[in-house]
């Protein structure tokens, strides 16, 4: 295990796990936590879910203002014309600020991709933080905006016309900017000093190894169940949680020529039969390995000869 | 041979019912808040977080279920969130915001908000000057969605009546807040436009300043000098303030993505970022009052002097609040702080 770093709160890049999309966080107790980065598509999904909750809230709002405002005097009318102005402002610049402040710290459109926003040095995430990360979205979204439409709508003619278009590449450095590191921050989070992190949503499944129904039926030799390692037990537990007939019938067959099953015959030929098969042998291996792991081996995969 | 029970399945047993309470406690919290939970689960949460950790580390170093390994982390990472994530009541929030927060992050932009001050006033100075000797350069600087009755070619009387209506009673509130909104959008993007090394921001508050100068040239030189002066202070105070703040703040941000000093950019940033935005937060609240007092105040108080003394009054009061020293000693600034 590696050895926590002393400082309090710090996330180290360095991680014994090769996905280059985990970041390690130590807490304050030296256990270290692996977050997973949010891929790009999640982002974008999250922001366009956004996006459109807020426009359809606007036109929803709209349509039932001019109902409700036909009977109305003068004032009336001129007071709601006033809310709707600050709810827009407010919706535009606080959306987002309102729901990450909440204790998920995700807005609809991170929720429903299962990602929310995290603060990079761990410990808390501040308000200021949030409204940091989303007042950058002036430059970020909206500028691009602006100047894709206006080259869109024509104002593009002679000297402006080239103003435009610089302006329009140069905006596009920071819609872009999530492309270009490797942590995909924003902008805004660069500001801010957030990331957007997998939201973890754990699920706990039935343990395989839990006592199979089919006790003492396969009895595995020493020689046996000496055959993998660590690595294959990982692959055969997720082959075992899928139950893909296809694969399950593949990898049975293949442990079997492996160890040497002697009675191929025995064991009948359906898929509920299989993985009674394959459950009793990931237990057996299981437990060896797990042995030799209380001992200090820690048997890679079957290759590692000890 | 072991399908009985493997130690790490029986590790699992005996802890999962732990696990599974810290679930529910989680599950209560991340979906309502904090204070939605029991006395019990309160005092029960640390301790499971706890031992859910530990756990983790067990189970790591045991247990070659990736299932249960995978569950432990992401209940582990869950928990801290919950257990380092944000707790603090909305209300004391608020109140550390205007004791210490805001007006700390404007003390700390000092520099910042002189710079931006000068490069409005300047702007302001270009604009007068160029417009006193060519009107004709008054429309370069006002766009003419802001000019409407106000050009060189209105009679000194049109421009008199500009100064105590801007229209009629009825349209105040709709008036205020579409200020508001324009005004606080505008301080928004100068804050962004930091990032770019501030260029943008210096050019948006130069902007703003060349805008204020001309739109004074022309009423100087109708001989409203004076009269224009306390309708733009009365509000302008505060308004014009706020935008300074907000240039400031997006200086600040563009000189520390060019020069981060001795901490990392990365940081650097993070921490300016943090200061700044406080002081956005803050600037937003001026513009609202701004545009309050521009909406209504302006069009009701129409005596000169009452609008100078007002102008001057808040002007020196946003002075008090931000700049007097002040004893901070009864809040933990580690514990809340922008800058921690």
């Amino acid at each position: 295990m590696k050895q926590p770093k002393p400082s309090r709160n710090s996330f180290s890049k360095s991680t014994y796990n090769p996905d280059k999309n985990v970041r390690t966080l130590v807490t304050p107790e030296g256990i270290d936590l692996r977050l997973r980065i949010a891929d790009g598509g999640a982002r974008v999904g999250g922001f366009i879910i956004d996006l459109v909750i807020m426009i359809v809230t606007l036109i929803a709002i709209n349509f039932f203002l001019s109902y409700a405002t036909i009977g109305m005097k003068d004032t009336g009318k001129e007071i709601v014309v006033a809310v709707w102005l600050l709810f827009a402002f407010f919706l535009r610049n606080f959306y987002f600020m309102f729901f990450e402040m909440r204790p998920k710290a995700a807005t609809p459109g991170k929720m429903l991709m299962k990602i929310r926003v995290a603060n990079r040095r761990g410990g808390h995430l501040k308000a200021n933080a949030i409204f940091a990360r989303n007042a950058m979205r002036e430059l970020e979204f909206f500028l691009p905006l602006v100047f894709l439409l206006s080259v869109m709508f024509g104002l593009n003619q002679g000297v402006n016309g080239w103003l435009t278009w610089i302006g329009l590449i140069w905006s596009f450095i920071f819609l872009l900017f999530p492309l270009f590191n490797k942590d995909r921050l924003r902008a805004g989070d660069l500001i801010a000093g957030t990331w957007v992190v997998k939201s973890p949503k754990p699920i706990l499944s039935k343990d395989l190894a839990a006592a199979p129904k089919t006790k003492g039926r396969y009895i595995f030799s020493q020689q046996q169940v000496d055959a993998y390692g660590v690595k294959e037990l990982h692959v055969l537990e997720n082959v075992l949680r899928k139950r893909d007939p296809k694969t399950v019938e593949e990898v049975t067959a293949r442990i079997m020529t492996k160890i040497e099953w002697p009675d191929t015959d025995k064991t009948d030929n359906s898929h509920a039969a299989r993985c009674e098969f394959l459950n009793a042998y990931y237990a057996a291996l299981r437990g060896k390995l797990e042995t030799k792991l209380l001992f200090g081996v820690r048997r890679t995969d079957k290759f590692d000869k000890r | 041979m072991s399908e009985i029970s493997l130690k790490s399945h029986k590790f699992r047993l005996d802890r999962e019912e732990s696990w599974k309470q810290l679930e529910q406690i989680l599950k209560r919290l991340e979906n309502r808040s904090i204070r939605s939970l029991t006395d019990e689960q309160m005092i029960a949460l640390p301790a499971l977080y706890r031992a859910t950790l530990s756990s983790l580390n067990v189970a790591r170093a045991t247990s070659l279920d990736q299932d249960v390994i995978a569950y432990l982390e992401s209940l582990s990472t869950r928990a801290y969130f919950a257990v380092y994530g944000n707790q603090k009541r909305m209300t004391a929030r608020i109140k550390y915001f205007f004791q210490i927060g805001w007006p700390q992050a404007v003390q700390n932009m000092s520099r910042e908000t002189i710079a931006s001050a000068l490069v409005l006033f300047l702007g302001a100075l270009l604009a007068y000057v160029m417009v006193s000797n060519n009107m004709d350069w008054y429309f370069s600087f006002i766009p003419e969605g802001l000019m409407d009755s106000r050009s060189p070619a209105s009679t000194t009387a049109e421009l008199r009546e500009t100064l105590y209506h801007d229209g009629d009673t009825n349209g105040l509130t709709e008036f205020a807040s579409s200020l508001f909104s324009h005004t606080a959008q505008i301080a928004i993007f100068a804050f962004a436009l930091g990032f770019a090394f501030a260029i943008p921001s210096v050019a948006l508050i130069l902007y703003n300043g060349c805008m204020l100068g001309a739109f004074v040239a022309l009423f100087v030189d109708k001989g409203l000098g004076f009269e224009v002066g306390g309708w733009l202070i009365i509000h302008g105070a505060t308004e014009i303030f706020a935008i300074i703040l907000a240039g400031a703040a997006g200086m600040k941000i563009g000189w520390t993505v060019a020069f981060p000093g001795k901490i990392s950019r990365m940081e650097a940033l993070s921490k300016a970022g943090a200061e700044a935005a406080s002081a956005l937060g803050g600037v937003v609240i001026m513009l609202f009052l701004a545009g309050l007092i521009e909406g209504f105040g302006r069009q009701l108080i129409t005596n000169d002097f009452i609008r100078y003394a007002f102008g001057f009054t808040s002007l020196g009061m946003w002075l008090a609040y931000f700049y007097l020293p002040r004893n901070n000693d009864e809040w933990d600034i580690e514990d809340h702080g922008a800058s921690s």
